[in-house]
């Protein structure tokens, strides 16, 4: 039974159908999934998305599941969706490593919010996903573990941090996964690896139980086929929890109903500042067909002008970095995780734990962001950035008067290959050069597959909507899939 | 060193004395996690994943915590601000589970308060309060006592995530025993407004000084030494003292006193240097991303106002005017608010609370003192103050009487009642001498007689007094007014 379902075209809400109409039970569809990881992601040379598999975890919730429908009762809204969580958030009693060494050896003793919501919701937990170290990192090459491949070409990078998230639904070995974005973690991925993911406004998921690299700008998102699911999956995520005291307590609308709404009359902006002169013209011209489609569908689109754009990165690097030099100061070898076996001294644990703990990316951060805030330079850096921040936010508060939402594109360029940037901090910071403006402003974004370059590689359109206006950039993006289905491109 | 300095030179120096003072508060669970505040559990058994500095676990702010800090904010008078900041301190130390310390930097929640401490010849000083901020506690390093303390260092994080109040003074201090007096007066009114227990021997009460020297007549500040973790206020003005005058022998010996922190040794009496000013940490303060800005608006204020009890000095006053005792009994009555509260409530629960405060006053202090008791130890409680205070005024007893049970009472070491009970004079319930008392005290007093039959009825009063009186307080009260009324009636 269930044997042939395809696992590639599952989505959130026909999986569900599935198991509640018995073309397949949970347990079924589990065993099925993890056929397909054993089969595409574990092998050397494979994907490696995956770092820890959750059988117990995944049969016993199946188990609960197929009891419901035995019973021939209504499954919960996620009832029966296998879904995979990157490894920055917690779990209890299973292996989380952030992608680190120095958490190599770490079971935490409780669950994150945010994948408690979607199990109470019914879906199924298969696996710990691969990422960046703490989160820092645009290709996935910053991983203790190996880096993740991009599914669309295994030469290439996934994208990051969220990288093993964005591979496994492009593989299909997860029907949704779970990624967090700082700077553009879960948008770039996907932009790279040809699904949707949403960055939710900052305060709408409840960062309980995610692992913090920059706690100002950290959201928890979801990475999906489509934006139907997005939609669906955030409605359990979002609403205030008070496990979170940033979380807002600002009503959260059925977006699955919101984005069946008309798109027509909607006014779309597009910045100047992020279509510029030496951009990749196969990503230019796909952002621009795509716009011509929405234009098609009855959006009125609009050049907008977003000036403090070519400040995002630094002010992005000094914000992020002196937040995760904090963050990251409780991994001392002290009390859970590595501790270095060499030292002899209180002095020397801590430098030898955290400098064989880390890696040379987190290192690297660790180091600037102490530099930000340390007597002397916090005004000229820390406190600068804050202000620009501001200005930032204040440029996207102005051009909402103007228009509803914002296209742009997710990335300047498709996916690179593995090792290509890997020496090159800077130029791999770049790569969110489009996606941190929306992390800095705390609104909410979303990367949604416009077209492919000539190699084949998929391009990401960005759409940035006001705070808490989700239903929105949802709405654009589900109307922009069906006009590009319908388009045939 | 530091013990040859003549007072010539003495005079010479001028100190400058600020004190930063933590205060734990008695806030059941902690600042920002639901775990029990208690001290005294065994070791890391009141923790969860927030005050254990897990990954991924973020802060609750307790609202209790923040009314403390308010009250004790107003206490102090200080000026409320009314949106505060949470920051990060950030330093590395195996107690500290986060590498950082949630606390308040540049805008903590209240500033610019003062107290005021008695100065020389009676006149008072006032000491400013240049700020008070929320924090919370670290956990405990216990290095020895165990019994591989030789190899490990053991971590205790019960008290990680305690909440503290931090109390910074202005460098407005001139002396050691002005310090004392401060400390003594901050501590009175911490106590009085019940936020904490300010129990220095469980480290509920901390307090660290920064003090420098300067030529008397100078207005600039010498460079300051900081003394940390003295555990008394004993030891703040030993260490204050020692401290002063090794600052005094090193710049008269034409050197220079250096930025620096130092500890103090009680046993040796002396302060040892512990880090240099380029040694110091770099805390690298910055605004807390977890927390919300903290808001106490006016309205939030209002009510943590009305909850905050009379301070001593405002009580002191009012019971030298309702009590009429003096200002020295006044200020013996108010050391705590639970002996104030003990008296007070006795005086008002007797007859005449002025004659309780007379008591205590003229005989309880005085055998107290001879015996060297605090008032805690009187073996008379104020209940039992009150109790003889009414006895005195019915006429029950005498004068007399009273002193012979009070000096019993502290013979025994037994309450007022118990000694009363043993020693109280045998009651008359003989009919026919009472009836005899009775018509000897209207015969020596025709005029009140005169009166009741003219209608004054409470004239019976008096009659109840005189022959109680002339009982010594023996004969049976119901048996005396049965018998008068059949009397004067008749």
């Amino acid at each position: 039974m269930g044997g042939d379902l395809d696992l590639d075209v599952l989505t959130v809400s026909s999986a569900r159908a599935a198991v509640q109409e018995r073309q397949t039970t949970a347990a079924t569809l589990v065993e099925n999934f993890y056929s397909k990881i054993e089969a595409k992601d574990r092998q050397a040379g494979q994907i490696n998305a995956y770092l820890n598999l959750t059988r117990e975890r995944a049969f016993e919730q199946a188990k609960q599941l197929d009891a419901i429908v035995d019973r021939g009762d209504p499954l919960p809204p996620l009832g029966g969706v296998p879904i995979a969580v990157k490894d920055v958030m917690v779990t209890r009693g299973i292996r989380t490593t952030a992608g680190s060494k120095i958490l190599g050896n770490y079971v935490p003793a409780y669950d994150c919010t945010a994948i408690q919501r979607l199990e109470q919701a019914g879906a199924i937990i298969l696996g710990k996903l691969n990422c960046d170290e703490f989160a820092m990192g645009s290709s996935n090459e910053n991983s203790a573990w190996g880096p993740v491949r991009n599914p669309r070409d295994l030469s290439r990078v996934p994208g990051g941090s969220s990288g093993g998230s964005a591979a496994s639904v492009a593989a299909g070995t997860a029907v949704a996964a779970l990624g967090s974005d700082t700077g553009g973690s879960v948008r770039q991925p996907a932009a790279f690896c040809g699904v949707v993911g949403l960055m939710p406004t900052y305060g709408r998921v409840s960062r309980y139980g995610l692992i913090a690299f920059a706690s100002s700008l950290d959201h928890i998102g979801p990475l999906t086929k489509s934006a139907k699911d997005a939609a669906i999956i955030l409605r359990h995520l979002a609403g205030r929890d008070v496990m979170d005291t940033t979380s807002a307590d600002v009503p959260v609308p059925d977006y699955e109903q919101e984005i069946g709404k008309p798109v027509r009359g909607l006014r779309i902006g597009v910045p100047k500042e992020y279509f510029p002169a030496e951009m990749d013209s196969e990503v230019r011209a796909a952002v621009e067909s795509g716009l011509k489609l929405l234009a098609e569908a009855g959006c009125e689109i609009k050049t907008i002008s977003l000036p403090h754009t070519r400040y995002a990165i630094p002010t992005y690097y000094v914000i992020a970095t002196a937040e995760a030099s904090s963050n990251l100061a409780r991994y001392d070898g002290v009390r859970y995780g590595y501790r270095s076996p060499n030292a002899r001294t209180l002095s020397e644990m801590y430098r030898r734990t955290r400098d064989e703990g880390f890696g040379a990316e987190v290192k690297r951060r660790i180091m600037l962001g102490t530099y930000a805030l340390s007597a002397g330079y916090y005004d000229a850096y820390y406190l600068k950035a804050q202000k620009v921040r501001t200005l930032i936010a204040q440029d996207f508060l102005a051009a909402f008067k103007e228009v509803d939402s914002i296209v742009t594109p997710t990335t300047p360029t498709p996916a690179f290959k593995l090792g290509e940037k890997s020496d090159d901090p800077l130029a791999m910071y770049l790569a969110d050069i489009f996606t941190v403006t929306a992390s800095l402003a705390g609104i909410p974004g979303i990367s949604i597959p416009c077209g492919n370059s000539k190699d084949g590689l998929p391009i990401g359109m960005q759409i940035l909507g006001r705070h808490f206006e989700e239903a929105t950039i949802l709405r654009v993006a589900h109307a922009f899939e069906h006009a590009r289905a319908s388009a045939g491109r | 060193m530091a013990t040859a300095v003549s007072p010539d030179v003495r005079t010479k120096y001028e100190a400058v004395i600020g004190l930063e003072v933590h205060v734990q508060l008695l806030t059941v669970t902690k600042a920002f996690c639901g775990c029990s505040a208690k001290f005294g559990a065994p070791p890391n058994t009141n923790v969860c994943p927030v005050c254990l500095g897990l990954p991924g676990a973020l802060p609750v702010l307790n609202r209790k915590a923040v009314e403390y800090a308010v009250r004790a904010a107003m206490a102090l008078n200080c000026t409320m601000r009314e949106t505060s900041i949470f920051a990060r301190k950030n330093y590395f130390y195996p107690d500290l589970p986060k590498g950082y310390q949630i606390s308040q930097y540049d805008r903590p929640v209240a500033e610019h308060g003062y107290i005021d401490v008695a100065g020389v010849n009676g006149a008072t000083r006032r000491i400013g309060i240049t700020r008070l901020h929320l924090e919370e506690d670290a956990g405990k390093s216990m290095h020895d006592g165990l019994p591989d303390s030789a190899h490990y260092t053991y971590v205790d994080l019960n008290r990680s995530g305690v909440p503290l109040v931090e109390i910074v003074s202005e460098p407005d201090m001139r002396s050691p025993d002005e310090a004392y007096e401060y400390l003594t007066r901050l501590k009175e009114i911490i106590l009085y407004t019940g936020v904490s227990d300010c129990n220095m021997e469980e480290g509920s009460l901390r307090c660290d000084a920064n003090v420098s020297v300067r030529p008397r007549g100078e207005q600039k500040f010498g460079t300051k030494a900081e003394v940390k973790n003295v555990n008394s206020f004993r030891f703040i003005r030993e260490a204050l003292e020692y401290e002063i005058e090794r600052q005094i022998e090193t710049v008269e010996s034409g050197e220079k006193v250096i930025q620096e922190t130092r500890l103090y040794n009680p046993s040796e009496g002396k302060t040892y240097s512990m880090r240099s000013k380029e040694e110091a940490h770099d805390y690298r303060y910055f605004p807390e991303p977890d927390l919300m800005p903290l808001v106490v608006d006016a309205k939030w204020q209002a009510q943590i106002r009305s909850r905050l009890a009379e301070l001593p000095e405002a009580r002191r006053q009012r019971m030298i005017t309702e009590y009429g005792i003096t200002a020295y009994d006044a200020g013996v009555l108010t050391a705590t608010r639970s002996l104030a509260d003990q008296f007070e409530e006795a005086a008002r629960s007797a007859k005449n609370p002025k004659r309780v405060a007379n008591l205590l006053q003229s005989e309880i202090m005085g055998r107290l003192k001879m015996r060297g008791l605090a008032i805690e130890q009187s073996p008379i409680s104020m209940k039992g103050i009150a109790m003889s205070a009414d006895l005195v005024e019915s006429g029950a007893i005498s004068g007399k009487m009273l002193k012979d049970l009070y000096d019993f009472a502290f013979e025994r070491n037994q309450d007022f009642p118990a000694v009363y009970e043993q020693k109280k004079p045998q009651q008359i319930t003989d009919t026919t001498t009472i009836e005899k008392m009775i018509d000897e005290v209207i015969a020596a007093s025709p005029k009140q007689v005169e009166q009741y039959r003219a209608g004054k009825k409470t004239v019976a009063g008096f009659f109840v007094g005189q022959v109680m009186k002339a009982s010594k307080g023996q004969a049976n009260p119901a048996l005396v007014n049965e018998i008068l009324s059949r009397k004067l009636d008749a």
